[in-house]
């Protein structure tokens, strides 16, 4: 691998790219560069503007201004989705994006197999070509094997070699590890940087820091939309790299308060549920609000569903108010006062094709009937009216759809929607995924609030300083068990990291 | 002339304003083109013919708000006017009184609900999709009435059953009237009731509102129980004006009902629709039938210019001649 300073080549070079979606700036005149076979990693909060710019390398979106776009020393003046392809750009999005019904080398093979010609498809040379990629990364798979029977990390394979096979020379890796366990995660890593002596340039997204800092060579971290600077991985520690994310000294807003003497309103005792989780005991006091953190796949969510009602546990016991709580339904939860803003806001938490009203009462139909025992539209408008002006939601009119609204106004309507439950325990799982990062502070300035007025939260967050500093005490999920419990004011974000990623 | 336009768009909402206007324009037409179009006799015959497409047109319309379909509408109908005959017959066919009319009205709807909720519970509790039960509850539904009446026709029914399908009340056709009835309780079902509001929700996304709170499989079962009791009405006001049942009555209604309800203007995939919008569309295809029958045309050319008018709707609607029109102003 040729010195830093030497004559080395770019894979990719950008400058000054903007891009503004409905008024507010993706990115700010951002420059990216990124050399030939290096390991580079692109840093930053959620909605930070790190997919707008991946999405504009690959020619999804299209800048309004760039001062440069260079893909391996040839100028261009715009990318598009096919001259990305033709040049090599390839990115492995998180979600994957193969085929869960296809074999093996066929997902690996599609795109070089699928031609105009009308022919029939040759699954001999298929296979052969797909063996020869995946050697050429050192795994072996079965090549027939169906891909939806492959773990994730298995999966992800599949999905380089894929991209290999379309002669892949600078592949964006979307939060690659985000759901692999640790000796998964090393394995993934040395094809990395098998791949890279190979010379093909990869940019590892990854929230991980301390994986961030073992693999790549510079680490390039956006903030807000703008560059905040380019870095040499040798000698940055992950606390640094986390300071230049946030943009602030994060030690100063950690906000926890002592709520042992709180009455407890949710309780579980040695809760379980096979495969899921086991074991788990946990309080949940009036007003407080207690974080959840752990790797994906920890069982978090799993734990949030049993609370609701969605599955039964097969262990231990629940007590809400001293009381015992067995629910059998998420309508029985909600009748007992619980309420769950679910980690998939745009298919579980709210109903896209319906109106915003609509949206906001769906939880309450109870409440909002008139003389007749029909739902009264006044009641529904004033409902909607209240909870805009409480929560400060910024919409249009009531009755436009709720696709309209960014994400952290959706995310409000979703809090509306449950406050109006009254409920007495909030569980939210991931609220900030999607919104941006001055939303968020309104929307933690609200779950304060609704602490200080005597609700019981349950925050689930992927993300360390989110939950550090949004809660009373941390809770550390580990497959399914509690591994550990951590106090924000005396714990740092550097010291949690590596409790959770380690 | 715009700002009134814009004005009656607001009152009767787009897509149905956009409907009114189509149908004024075929009455105008079809004035003009014959002067029987515009009498009593040819007004009153439409009033006896469109509430049976409009009956099964309504049943059809709430399983598809709620993203499913109900493709035994007809047989239901069916079936459940073949309890209304089997129980006429036990009480002397044509001498039944009106307390037999009654009973076997009450069974018709009992058979008709039965048939629904079956369906229903089907697609809520076992998750099977609503084409294949619905298909399966048409072809069942079927078999049986053939089974039951071998194949042939039940008639002889008393003249208090006769009226429902033939007579008029203060000159307006009892058969309007009876859907007039049913459309607004439809309305009120769909629109104001809080099973209308989780409709729309469970046909909008059927895992998110289970999140919510909303009972889903309640839901469907009751939509589906619904649209058979609409069907067993739909197959009382067959009897009465055919004098006769037979299994396959109707049969080729199924899919125009369709035509109705994509012509009102109805998400195919479910989550949205109403009812008023559906009513005009089943008006507009009356009006077409009626009126080519008038000019003088073959009735089989009316069903060929159904297919072509919904075709000629969706090319109206679509977005690029909408974009057309964008641009001239």
């Amino acid at each position: 691998m040729p010195e830093s300073g030497g004559a080395e080549r770019h894979a990719l070079r950008l400058k000054a790219v903007s891009k503004t979606f409905g008024g507010v700036k993706a990115l700010d005149g951002v420059d990216f560069e990124v050399l030939e076979g290096e390991v580079h990693c692109l840093a930053g909060e959620n909605g930070c503007g790190k997919s707008t710019l991946i999405k504009i390398v690959t020619g999804v979106y299209k800048p309004e201004s760039a001062g440069l776009i260079e893909l391996f020393g040839e100028r261009l003046d715009g990318i598009t989705p096919v001259q990305a392809r033709d040049r090599g750009v390839s990115v492995i999005w998180q979600d994957l994006a193969l085929f869960a019904n296809m074999s093996v080398a066929e997902n690996i093979a599609f795109d070089a197999m699928v031609g105009l010609r009308p022919r029939g498809v040759d699954y001999r040379g298929m296979k052969k070509r797909a063996g020869a990629t995946l050697e050429r990364l050192g795994v072996t798979l079965d090549l027939d094997a169906a891909l939806s029977t492959l773990p994730i990390a298995q999966r992800q394979v599949v999905a380089i070699a894929r991209s290999l096979m379309n002669d892949a020379r600078l592949i964006f890796m979307d939060e690659p590890t985000a759901s692999l366990t640790q000796s998964e995660t090393d394995r993934l890593l040395d094809i990395v940087r098998r791949l890279s002596a190979d010379g093909v340039a990869i940019v590892f997204v990854s929230h991980r820091l301390a994986e961030v800092l073992e693999i790549a060579r510079r680490v390039t971290v956006v903030r807000d939309g703008r560059l905040v600077g380019v870095y040499p991985t040798e000698g940055m520690t992950q606390a640094r790299l986390g300071e230049l994310m946030t943009g602030h000294m994060l030690e100063d807003s950690v906000a926890a308060r002592d709520m042992s003497s709180a009455p407890a309103v949710f309780e579980a005792n040695r809760l379980g549920r096979p495969g899921e989780f086991e074991n788990i005991d946990l309080v949940i006091r009036r007003g407080e609000v207690v974080g959840l953190c752990g790797l994906l796949g920890a069982g978090r969510t799993e734990l949030a569903h049993a609370m609701m009602g969605m599955s039964e546990p097969a262990t231990g016991e629940m007590r809400l108010h001293g009381d015992v709580y067995r629910p059998t339904s998420i309508r029985a939860a909600i009748a007992h006062g619980m309420a769950y803003v679910s980690e998939d806001r745009l298919s579980l938490g709210l109903l896209q094709k319906q109106s915003i009203v609509d949206n906001a009462s769906i939880s309450v139909l109870d409440r909002l009937l008139d003389g007749l025992g029909l739902i009264s539209n006044g009641k529904k408008l004033g409902l909607i009216r209240g909870w805009v002006e409480k929560l400060g939601i910024k919409i249009g009119l009531p009755d436009d759809a709720i696709s309209t609204l960014s994400g952290g106004n959706q995310q409000k309507v979703v809090l509306a929607k449950w406050l109006a439950t009254e409920p007495k325990v909030l569980i939210l799982d991931s609220p900030t995924v999607g919104v941006d990062v001055g939303a968020r502070a309104g929307l933690f300035r609200i779950v304060r609030e609704l602490a200080e007025q005597g609700l019981a939260i349950l925050l689930i967050s992927d993300e360390v300083t989110e939950a550090l500093y949004n809660s009373d005490r941390v809770l550390h999920m580990v497959q399914g068990r509690i591994a550990g419990e951590y106090d924000p004011s005396t714990t740092s974000v550097q010291a949690l990291e590596e409790a959770i990623y380690e | 002339m715009n700002a009134i336009v814009r004005r009656l768009e607001e009152i009767f909402g787009r897509e149905t304003f956009g409907l009114l206007v189509l149908m004024a324009v075929m009455v105008a037409a079809y004035s003009l083109a014959t002067p029987q179009f515009l009498t009593a006799r040819n007004l009153s015959s439409m009033g006896f013919q469109a509430p049976l497409l409009g009956l099964l047109t309504l049943a059809m319309l709430a399983p598809m708000i709620s993203g499913g379909l109900n493709l035994a509408i007809i047989y239901t109908a069916n079936i459940s006017g073949l309890a209304l005959a089997w129980v006429l017959l036990q009480f002397g066919g044509p001498d039944a009184g009106m307390f037999a009319v009654i009973l076997g009205s009450l069974a018709a709807v009992a058979v008709g609900a039965i048939a629904g909720a079956v369906m229903g519970a089907v697609i809520a509790y076992i998750g099977a999709h609503p084409i294949l039960v619905s298909l399966a509850m048409m072809i069942f539904l079927r078999g049986l009435g053939e089974f039951l009446t071998r194949g042939g026709d039940i008639s002889g029914f008393p003249p208090s059953l006769a009226v429902l399908g033939h007579g008029t009340l203060y000159g307006l056709p009892v058969p309007l009237l009876l859907f007039a009835l049913v459309a607004l309780a439809w309305h009120v079902m769909l629109r104001r009731s809080r099973h209308g509001f989780a409709v729309y929700m469970v046909g909008s996304n059927i895992r998110a509102s289970e999140y919510s709170g909303i009972d889903t499989k309640r839901t469907l079962v009751l939509i589906y129980t619904l649209s058979g009791v609409i069907c067993a009405i739909a197959g009382i006001l067959m009897a009465a004006r055919f004098n006769s049942v037979r299994v396959g009555h109707g049969e080729a209604l199924l899919l125009v009902t369709v035509l109705a309800i994509f012509l009102g203007g109805i998400d195919p995939f479910g989550g949205h629709g109403k009812v008023a919008p559906v009513i005009i569309a089943i008006l507009i295809l009356q009006i077409l039938s009626s009126g080519l029958n008038l000019v003088g045309a073959n009735q089989h050319l009316a069903t060929a210019v159904w297919g072509l008018f919904l075709i000629a709707v969706m090319i109206l609607r679509s977005d690029q001649v909408a974009a057309l029109f964008r641009r001239k102003e």
